[in-house]
């Protein structure tokens, strides 16, 4: 599997997720840079968090307009594999390949900290290859990470599987208390309707390595990629 | 330019500028005539406290500099360099930013973190983590929550942002900082040795180029200066902010264009731009290298078109550098940084001889040695006057029997876990991004010192930063030895091996004789410790005036040494949590209790007593008791450990059990009085649980040296059982102890 990075100026996941898909799990990744038009025949683009341009205006909202970013949507209109992760969220958000927006938390703080989530969907191909009995533990950090859509999308979201994950307590049950930057619906990750693009305010390559004793994520991130695998 | 910058001034602007009497003789006698407005800004700003270390330095000349892992020293550039090992060096230091976060704590905190991660970047070094130190006034006042609020969104928004963890650090409340707080950034920045080159703060090869590189200058952070400049410019002055803006944004590209430069080897030296921006920067470098520079001010880029050239001189705008580049490789530079979309421009060259000449459209506005401007050059130096203070001996009067001891010490229990200075600070940290980078190892496994992994190596690198400023206050040289001991225990119960320390000296006016009594005894046992633990000091920064101002008088914080310690944690598999791990295991004390509430939480708490001395402390006690305690972790017999700090053993107690979610059933011991016993605060004691199946193996250990230790019982699932009494549950207490703060915070 060839997996691109997007580097914006401004990314401070990039290498992070590097190191997760190329050092831990032993893919090849390539640095897409946010100048280039070039996605160098990757079957993944991967948008990581960080504050994106400065994120000034609105999370997101800058980064959409990089020349990089028309050839992650018209890669994603091909039905090619994108994940987006925080401030990737964000982004893909902003340019319509994934439904609702991500708005302050409701607390107006920012928040790092470990959440635990649970699959949604369980069938849906992204996560058919994890437990959907127990909750994983996933390390948010954002001050932008509210997802808020609409109750008809909502709906729709969860008529057509799109939802993959909502925040739960460490037993693994979804309640507002877990739900801690007040997101519609718990909602902590989506996917388009097509099932090639998701989005994900927790961070999973921030629990892949195991020296720092949590590879909740490293689970996430292969269920994404065989998924893919099965499909391609 | 024809107007009045260029004429000489006279003694009484130098008094408005800051300087010293007497400073003004000096400057006319270095140039040979008086000084014009432009060169004397240049003076007042370079002879400053800050940039000067004048009343200081003779003092900072006696600490330890020198150890088996040092490869860059105290002074040699912005930040020492030491030998992790594996091909790795770590460069690190701590520096204040108190004035300004005590007008604008957004921005004064948030330029803070720039600056210091700047120190780093400059040598070459990628910042890996940073800690912070903080100092607020009591957190029922309004100015407190306005202040912490400020501090913390600065420091976060400003970390977050740049992509480096923030992974440790300390917060403090007393009433000694009501006006003026106190915020110390750390940051701890890594390179390969052999591998990248070091970057060096000098100026070498007259005929290279000089180059600023980074953000656009402004007219900020010189309104120092500015104040006494009112017949020189017009009514705008008024505009300029006193406070320096900081841009993350453009700090992470900085740090990503420098390191990319730092690789190619078209640097000659570089240094960051702080206090007195170009002007410190072009003389630091110059004078580091025995040359000088010509400099031509109007290359410079500005954000506003209307600046005069001794702005430009004195700005303190961020996120700027200034870079020597080998003649014949500018092409390079300029490349790296139109990638980076930064702005970067040849501002003038080296010369051959000691003389810095600053360019305004081809006409000298000023003209000096670069020399006598700097630290160890001819700046002046000052010993100052000290003289013991009334209170220091008045305090040592104080007799635990004038107290006595509490009817309920459950309730004196509940207290203690929510107060400010030892309840959760989880309202502060949630705000800090802790996990990017992905080398966090306390994320899921909490132990004193912050652990950070060092990749692809067998070692992490641990940290921390502490100081107990009561106990400074009561006695300055115990209480900064017990500075030092407290952040070499918190490395070393995580499992590491102290390497070197930074230090961040926040006192009051050293021109009263009793706060300069305690800036003196503070480094004599600074130093007294440093050479007990091997750990050299690699740097660092003194921040004085800072006092509170009440309607009688000024009143000087609690003298506040921070120490930053780094340690090495050679094999990852001796990273030990303070959690205890599993029911049954047995809890240990190890170092001895004694009948001794001086200077604890509880004193000033439960009994409102501040007149006590600082707490016992033995430097071969406590050295005694650290290297036993490295042979416990070596030998995988510890299942937690966790240091005896504020709030005594209770609190250690309590905090072992809920970090674990577990509880503990102990037993007091009768010959100490029982507040003494839970609550006192004397030093060299770590708690420790230990599986059972290896208590043979650590008893048999113990018993090899002379470290006190002492059965206090085993870990529960949960329940607080003491002297068999039910304590209730630690659920219970974790709320109030994980609350306490919040709950204060949105009152």
């Amino acid at each position: 599997m060839k997996i691109g990075v997007v580097i914006f100026p401004g990314s401070n996941c990039d290498h992070d997720m590097i190191y997760a898909l190329g050092h831990i799990l032993g893919h090849e990744v390539v640095e897409l840079w946010h100048k280039d038009h070039d996605l160098q025949q990757v079957d993944w683009v991967v948008l990581p968090g960080g504050f994106s341009y400065g994120d000034y205006l609105r999370s997101g909202a800058i980064a959409r307009f990089s020349p990089i970013m028309a050839e992650v949507v018209q890669h994603a209109r091909r039905g090619g594999y994108v994940l987006g992760v925080c401030n990737g969220f964000q982004v893909l958000c902003e340019t319509g390949l994934l439904p609702g927006t991500l708005q302050h938390n409701l607390s107006h703080r920012f928040v790092c900290q470990n959440t635990y989530l649970r699959l949604a969907h369980p069938e849906h191909p992204f996560t058919a290859g994890l437990e959907s009995a127990r909750p994983y533990k996933i390390p948010v950090a954002h001050g932008e990470g509210r997802f808020y859509a609409d109750e008809a999308t909502v709906k729709q979201l969860e008529d057509q599987g799109q939802i993959l994950f909502q925040y739960c307590d460490a037993e693994g049950r979804v309640s507002e208390e877990a739900n801690f930057n007040g997101s519609v619906a718990q909602i902590a990750g989506v996917s388009n309707a097509g099932q090639n693009v998701i989005g994900m305010m927790p961070h999973p390559e921030r629990a892949a390595d195991p020296n720092l004793g949590n590879t909740d994520g490293r689970a996430l991130l292969e269920s994404f990629l065989m998924a893919a695998g099965q499909t391609a | 330019m024809s107007d009045a910058t260029l004429q000489p001034v006279t003694e009484e602007t130098a008094g408005e500028l800051g300087l010293l009497e007497g400073e003004f003789q000096k400057i006319c006698e270095i140039l040979g005539r008086e000084p014009n407005f432009n060169e004397l800004s240049v003076y007042s700003v370079m002879w400053s406290e800050h940039c000067s270390y004048k009343n200081s330095i003779v003092w900072l000349k006696t600490l330890p500099k020198d150890g088996p892992h040092m490869l860059v020293k105290a002074g040699e550039e912005n930040a020492g360099l030491v030998d992790l090992g594996e091909g790795l060096a770590c460069a690190f230091k701590i520096e204040s930013h108190n004035h300004p976060s005590a007008l604008e704590p957004y921005q004064g905190a948030a330029t803070g973190v720039g600056g210091i991660n700047r120190d780093i970047f400059t040598m070459g070094a990628r910042p890996i983590a940073q800690l912070n130190s903080l100092r607020f006034g009591e957190l029922s006042e309004d100015r407190t929550k306005w202040l912490l609020n400020g501090v913390v969104r600065g420091i976060g928004n400003y970390g977050n942002s740049f992509g480096v963890p923030t992974v440790g650090g300390e917060v403090y409340f007393d009433k000694s900082y009501h006006q003026n707080p106190l915020v110390n950034a750390f940051s701890a920045g890594i390179m390969r040795t052999g591998e990248d080159p070091v970057i060096s703060a000098k100026a070498e090869g007259p005929g290279n180029p000089v180059f600023i590189i980074g953000s656009f200058t402004g007219k900020d952070g010189i309104a120092g200066a500015a104040f006494a400049s009112k017949d020189l410019t017009d009514a705008s002055v008024e505009d300029i902010p006193s406070v320096q803006v900081g841009d993350p944004f453009q700090e992470k590209l900085l740090l990503e264009a420098t390191l990319e430069l730092a690789k190619t080897g078209a640097i000659v030296g570089m240094q960051d731009m702080g206090a007195a921006g170009i002007t410190c920067s072009t003389a630091e470098m110059s004078a580091a290298g025995g040359v000088g520079m010509d400099i031509h001010l109007d290359r410079v880029p500005t954000r506003q078109d209307d600046m005069q050239p001794w702005e430009i001189l004195l700005s303190e705008s961020q996120e700027r550098m200034l870079a020597v580049v080998k003649k014949g490789r500018e092409e390079e530079v300029r490349r790296i940084f139109e990638k980076w979309d930064l702005p970067c421009a040849e501002i003038g060259a080296v010369v051959d001889r000691d003389q810095l000449t600053y360019y305004w459209q081809g006409e000298v506005v000023a003209q000096t040695p670069a020399d006598p401007l700097v630290l160890g050059g001819g700046a002046p130096v000052y010993y100052r006057e000290y003289r013991e203070p009334a209170y220091f001996k008045a305090y040592q009067k104080f007799d635990i029997n004038s107290t006595t001891v509490p009817q309920d010490l459950k309730a004196v229990g509940e207290r203690l876990l929510q107060h400010p200075n030892i309840a959760s600070k989880r309202y502060v940290y949630q705000q800090y991004d802790s996990m990017v980078g992905t080398i966090n190892m306390n994320t899921n496994l909490p132990s004193d010192a912050a652990v950070v992994n060092l990749k692809d190596t067998q070692r992490a690198l641990a940290m921390t930063v502490d100081c107990n400023a009561r106990y400074v206050h009561a006695d300055p040289y115990q209480g900064t030895m017990i500075a030092v001991a407290e952040a070499a225990r918190n490395i070393v119960v995580s499992g590491g091996q102290p390497s070197a320390i930074t230090n961040c000296l926040n006192f009051g006016n050293p021109y009263q004789p009793e706060v300069y009594w305690q800036f003196v005894n503070a480094i004599k046992g600074m130093g007294a410790a440093c050479e007990k633990f091997q750990t050299p000091v690699t740097g660092g920064n003194v921040s004085f005036y800072n006092h509170t101002v009440r309607e009688e008088h000024t009143e000087p914080v609690f003298p506040t040494p921070a120490i930053g310690m780094i340690g090495v944690v050679e094999d990852k598999k001796h990273h030990t949590p303070l959690a205890f791990q599993q029911k049954g295991d047995l809890i240990y004390l190890l170092g001895e209790n004694r009948n001794d509430i001086n200077s604890s939480q509880y004193l000033v708490q439960e009994h409102g007593v501040e007149a006590s001395p600082a707490p016992f402390f033995s430097l071969e006690e406590e050295y005694a008791l650290q290297e036993q305690l490295k042979m416990l972790i070596r030998k995988g017999l510890l299942q937690s450990a966790h240091d005896v700090s504020e709030g005594g053993l209770w609190v250690a107690l309590m905090e072992s059990a809920m970090s674990g979610r577990l509880g503990f059933d102990v037993t007091t011991d009768s010959a100490i009085r029982a507040d003494a016993y839970l609550f006192g605060e004397s030093q060299s004691r770590v708690v420790v649980s230990v599986a059972q199946d290896r208590e043979t193996d650590f008893v048999d250990l113990m018993m090899l040296n002379g470290v006190e230790f002492d059965l206090l019982g085993h870990v529960t699932k949960g329940s607080i059982r003491l002297d068999d009494r039910d304590w209730g549950h630690v659920e219970h207490y974790t709320q109030l102890y994980e609350e306490a703060i919040e709950k204060e915070m949105l009152r």
